[in-house]
């Protein structure tokens, strides 16, 4: 460590004057090759450390790599910190970090007005405005007045820093990122220590690349330092969070972790069969490399076998799940369907991505629920859930495991684009405190022959009396033709078939039973109820609040089961004169809510690929409580 | 009949064993066949049911996975555990069936529209990967469950009712493409000869990795006496091949042929003849797939049809790899639960 960087470590220890303000959102945008998304989480990182709440949204294209300028190669990643609880990402950035033309040219109508405005001047040259098509230099003709702009020559800077470490002229430039990044830990009073630290757990073996990318954070830091930026340099106090152990978590980490405590707590071995697909890919990888765990991980050669691996591991007494995004549901729909009719405890998540078709792979919707609850032959309902934030994947995975095996059904747990890669802060879950899941077909190892029917049900919960191959003497077979009722036998009889429809409907239904009500935020009844689902609770409940500060009065009750619907939902919907669910999907929630209590619900719906934005839906909550 | 073979591994660590003797009848369910009188299916049961009763298996450790059309009704008829599926995909909860219990033993019942067809992608990667699962292709050459179209192995030109004036594309041959997707058990056998139907099917259980068994069966609905020009009884000894491994490969009354290389793939050469010291000699295990191949693709009528196991090697299954890599990363590494929810780094809220 230099002399200089020892003075620039450590935070506040500058007298320029320091602004405070509750709530700060920055977004970093560059070329997917400037390294935004490692920025991007080292500056998350550093904010946890910090302490303050925070939530990030990277937002990334699907080409790995674009032509290099071009706007469709932008990639960004948005953090939003504060001193209070927060539960979205932010709206509009108060400051963007532009790495490029094409960068400003995406983002900057996103920038809050008078907003801050960080620019990589040395990337401005006419062959970059060009590519972004910008028609003149926008540095210099004046379309930014009326933003703060801080104009840094990032790339010649970075390399100067550099200079003597005799790094090839590509390596030099890529430090810029830390450059930036130091300039902005700088505007908000960070600490440098925690991304010193990553830098040398991540280059320790390349102390070349290790001490450039320190020098860079160091010479940005000091940018900012030196550098005469009035009214740019803002704290954030620490949130009040409750007490206790934290880390940070992403949404599809939160899958993972939830998948190995499920196996853990209900002693059995994880099998999961996975097709690499955007945005659930994370889960195989990180599964992938904990076998120390007894994880059997499968690759499979598409996503039909991916499922059908996954539902002979769950028939064969393991833990067996299947993880996918919505293109891969539509291929998996009759595997699912056959888990529906033999009754296994399979485990199916779907992080949702934009549709149809291809769709947007790396961007964000809700678009699956109609999907998963109707997209496969014949009458076929099994359970589904949906997780409400990154840290809420494990409470949920476990729920999905507990409900598979009590009930011997097919769980569908649905996240989204958003939720697998937004990150928060997370309070460490305490093993200890975790009930353990039941697994019932332990208790049916000394069943004798005579005693055992495959489709007797269990009279509370209607779960069939499922035993995995390997017990002498209860040798049987199942399959996708329509079972006798009670002997699970091949049958075609008209009556079997209206029964065992009816039973594995009701089955699906008993659940309602089994998991908690729905509660209600704000009055138990009045004006106005908003009901949301999935990955919009943090906007919901941002949206919510805002509208209440400006004096409306708004109930608000969010969904983490669809199906079955928590067993009050008719009673809550039918005792407010209006129902507003939003949904980044143009309705699906409102169709099974009108379908199922006959309740004119209106909806309000994006679909762009982009979380919901807690601002327009407060407009829409206040619109509609004026009505 | 006891097939010549590469040797075995003991009986005992490839196959879990019933503690008492088991006869035919042990392994046949009390569920009535519903398969078409005269239909092939019928001897490959008895064979199944005969050759596991020789082996002694324990049922409760026997697992039949079937996909979808007539020969996938066939664990319905097993006195073991067994899942009926889906079309193709038998072969994918199979091994994610073998994978999670490596006790069990699990066998795959397929046809060739089932698995050559819909299923042709999965057949392929559970070859390819050796997972230790034996399959069973019936190869009848013809939908029947559906009535009659043609299947991906029926003869280009051939009428069916889907193909009124003739199909118009090529078969497929299922031995070229187990060879192909280099699978370390494969070999043929046929409805009408029981003996070495079950011997086969024995070789095929003590096989340690994926066995690929096809089986002609006649179809006498939609596809009679579809192989009947090269198995029936009268013909068989000049026009089919039983391959022993460690034997030369001789065919014809009295052994009279025998099959050596030519420069473009299998001759046929007259035993007692100049050139009867070229007669090639059966190497099962041998690694590169080249000779089997070229056994695969002797057809009638130029050629005799071969019989019995083409191609048998050892190599680590798939779930042996999987097994080894989670004992030694336990070994390696810890795996305690907490510590992992606690991640990387963590930091303390007062």
């Amino acid at each position: 460590m230099t002399t200089t960087s020892t003075q620039a470590n450590g935070s506040g220890n500058t007298s320029a004057p320091i602004q405070e303000r509750d709530r700060v959102t920055v977004r970093f945008a560059g070329d997917s090759g400037d390294g935004m998304q490692l920025a991007g989480n080292r500056f998350a990182d550093a904010t946890a450390v910090f302490g303050n709440d925070f939530s990030t949204l990277p937002d990334f294209p699907a080409e790995i790599r674009a032509p290099a300028g071009s706007l469709a190669g932008v990639s960004s990643f948005q953090i939003s910190f504060s001193k209070h609880q927060i539960f979205t990402p932010g709206d509009e950035p108060d400051t963007l970090v532009a790495m490029n033309p094409a960068a400003l040219k995406s983002h900057l109508s996103a920038l809050t007005k008078g907003g801050l405005l960080v620019v990589n001047e040395d990337a401005f040259t006419s062959g970059n405005l060009k590519k972004a098509n910008y028609p003149s230099n926008p540095l210099s003709d004046g379309s930014l007045d009326g933003f703060r702009i801080i104009k840094a020559p990032i790339t010649t800077a970075a390399v100067a820093a550099v200079d003597d470490l005799g790094l090839s002229n590509q390596n030099a430039e890529r430090t810029k990122n830390f450059f930036a990044l130091g300039l902005v830990y700088w505007l908000y009073d960070r600490d440098l220590q925690p991304t010193l630290d990553w830098i040398e757990d991540r280059f320790g073996r390349l102390p070349n690349i290790a001490e450039a990318n320190r020098r860079a954070l160091f010479a940005g830091h000091a940018y900012g330092e030196t550098t005469e930026i009035a009214d740019a340099h803002v704290r954030v106090p620490p949130a009040v969070l409750n007490p206790g152990e934290y880390r940070t978590i992403t949404g599809n980490q939160a899958l993972v972790l939830g998948l190995i405590t499920a196996a853990h707590l209900t002693d059995l071995e994880l099998f999961y069969g996975s097709y690499p697909i955007t945005p659930a890919s994370d889960v195989l990888v990180e599964l992938a490399a904990l076998r120390e765990f007894g994880v059997r991980t499968f690759q499979a050669e598409d996503e039909i076998s991916a499922v059908g691996t996954a539902i002979g591991a769950a028939y064969g007494g393991a833990l067996g799940v299947t993880g996918t995004s919505g293109p891969g549901i539509a291929l998996k729909s009759e595997a699912i369907n056959l888990a529906v009719m033999t009754e296994l405890p399979l485990i199916v998540l779907d992080v949702q991505r934009s549709g149809p078709s291809t769709g947007m792979p790396t961007k964000t919707e809700q678009t699956d629920l109609l999907q998963v609850m109707f997209g496969r032959n014949g009458e076929s309902p099994l359970c589904v859930l949906a997780a409400k934030s990154p840290g809420d994947c494990f409470y949920m995975v476990l729920e999905a495991v507990r409900l598979a095996y009590q009930f011997v059904t097919p769980v569908v747990l649905l996240s989204d684009t958003y939720l697998a890669n937004t990150a928060e802060p997370w309070p460490v879950p305490d093993l200890s405190q975790l009930s353990p899941i039941d697994v019932p077909y332990r208790r049916l190892v000394n069943t004798s022959p005579e005693d055992y029917q495959p489709y007797e049900r269990d009279p509370d919960t209607l779960a069939r009396m499922f035993v995995p191959p390997g017990q002498p003497g209860l040798q049987h077979r199942i399959g996708g033709l329509e079972k006798s009722d009670i002997s699970g036998d091949v049958a075609y009889s008209p009556e079997n078939h209206q029964r065992m429809t009816d039973l594995r409907a009701e089955k699906i239904q008993r659940i309602a039973n089994f998991i908690p009500e729905v509660e209600i935020d704000g009055p138990e009844s009045g004006d106005l109820l908003v009901l949301s689902w999935g990955s919009t609770y943090g906007a919901v409940f941002t949206a919510v609040n805002d509208a209440r500060e400006a004096g409306h009065e708004v109930a608000h009750a969010h969904l983490q089961y669809l199906n079955p619907f928590p067993r009050n939902l008719g009673d809550v919907v039918s005792r407010y004169k209006k129902v507003l669910v939003p949904e980044a999907n143009t309705g699906q929630l409102r169709m099974l809510v009108r379908a199922n209590f006959l309740v004119d619900a209106k909806g309000y719906n994006e679909v762009t690929g982009q979380p919901l934005s807690a601002r327009l839906l407060t407009e829409a909550i206040k619109q509609l409580a004026d009505e | 009949m006891v097939l010549q073979t590469p040797p075995l591994e003991p009986v005992e660590s490839i196959i879990p064993l019933a503690d008492e003797d088991l006869t035919r009848k042990d392994y046949a369910s009390d569920v009535d066949t519903r398969w078409c009188p005269g239909c092939g299916d019928y001897s490959i049961l008895a064979q199944m049911q005969r050759g596991l009763s020789n082996l002694n298996v324990a049922p409760e450790k026997m697992v039949f996975v079937s996909g979808i059309g007539c020969s996938s009704r066939f664990p319905y008829y097993m006195n073991t555990y067994g899942m009926h599926s889906i079309h193709g995909r038998a072969p994918t909860i199979a091994s994610g069936l073998k994978l999670s219990r490596p006790d069990l033993m699990v066998f795959v019942i397929t046809g060739d529209g089932d698995a050559l067809s819909i299923g042709g992608n999965h057949l392929l990667h559970v070859l390819r990967r050796n997972v230790d699962v034996k399959i069973f292709l019936f190869n009848n050459r013809i939908y029947g469950l559906t009535k009659g179209q043609y299947s991906p192995t029926s003869e280009l030109g051939k009428v069916t009712k889907s193909s009124p004036v003739g199909t118009t594309e090529r078969p497929l041959n299922p031995l070229s493409v187990a060879l192909a997707s280099e699978a370390t058990f494969v070999a043929r056998s046929f409805d009408t000869d029981p003996q070495h139907l079950t011997a086969t099917i024995e070789r095929a259980a003590r096989h340690h990795g994926a066995a690929f068994v096809e089986i002609l069966q006649n179809c006498n609905i939609f596809n009679d006496r579809a192989f009947a020009d090269y198995t029936d009884r009268n013909v068989r000894d000049e026009r089919l091949l039983y391959l022993e491994h460690g034997q030369p490969m001789l065919f014809g009354e009295n052994k009279n042929k025998g099959l050596a290389v030519s420069a473009t793939g299998l001759r046929v050469v007259d035993a007692g003849g100049p050139d009867a010291g070229l007669i090639l000699t059966h190497d099962a295990t041998r690694p590169a797939p080249d000779v089997h191949q070229l056994l695969a693709r002797c057809a009638y009528p130029e050629m005799p049809v071969p019989m019995g196991v083409i191609r048998q090697v050892t190599t680590p299954t798939y779930g042996d790899y999987l097994d080894s890599q989670i004992e030694v990363q336990k070994f390696k590494n810890r795996h305690d639960v907490t510590q992992l929810l606690r991640g990387r780094s963590t930091w303390q809220v007062e």
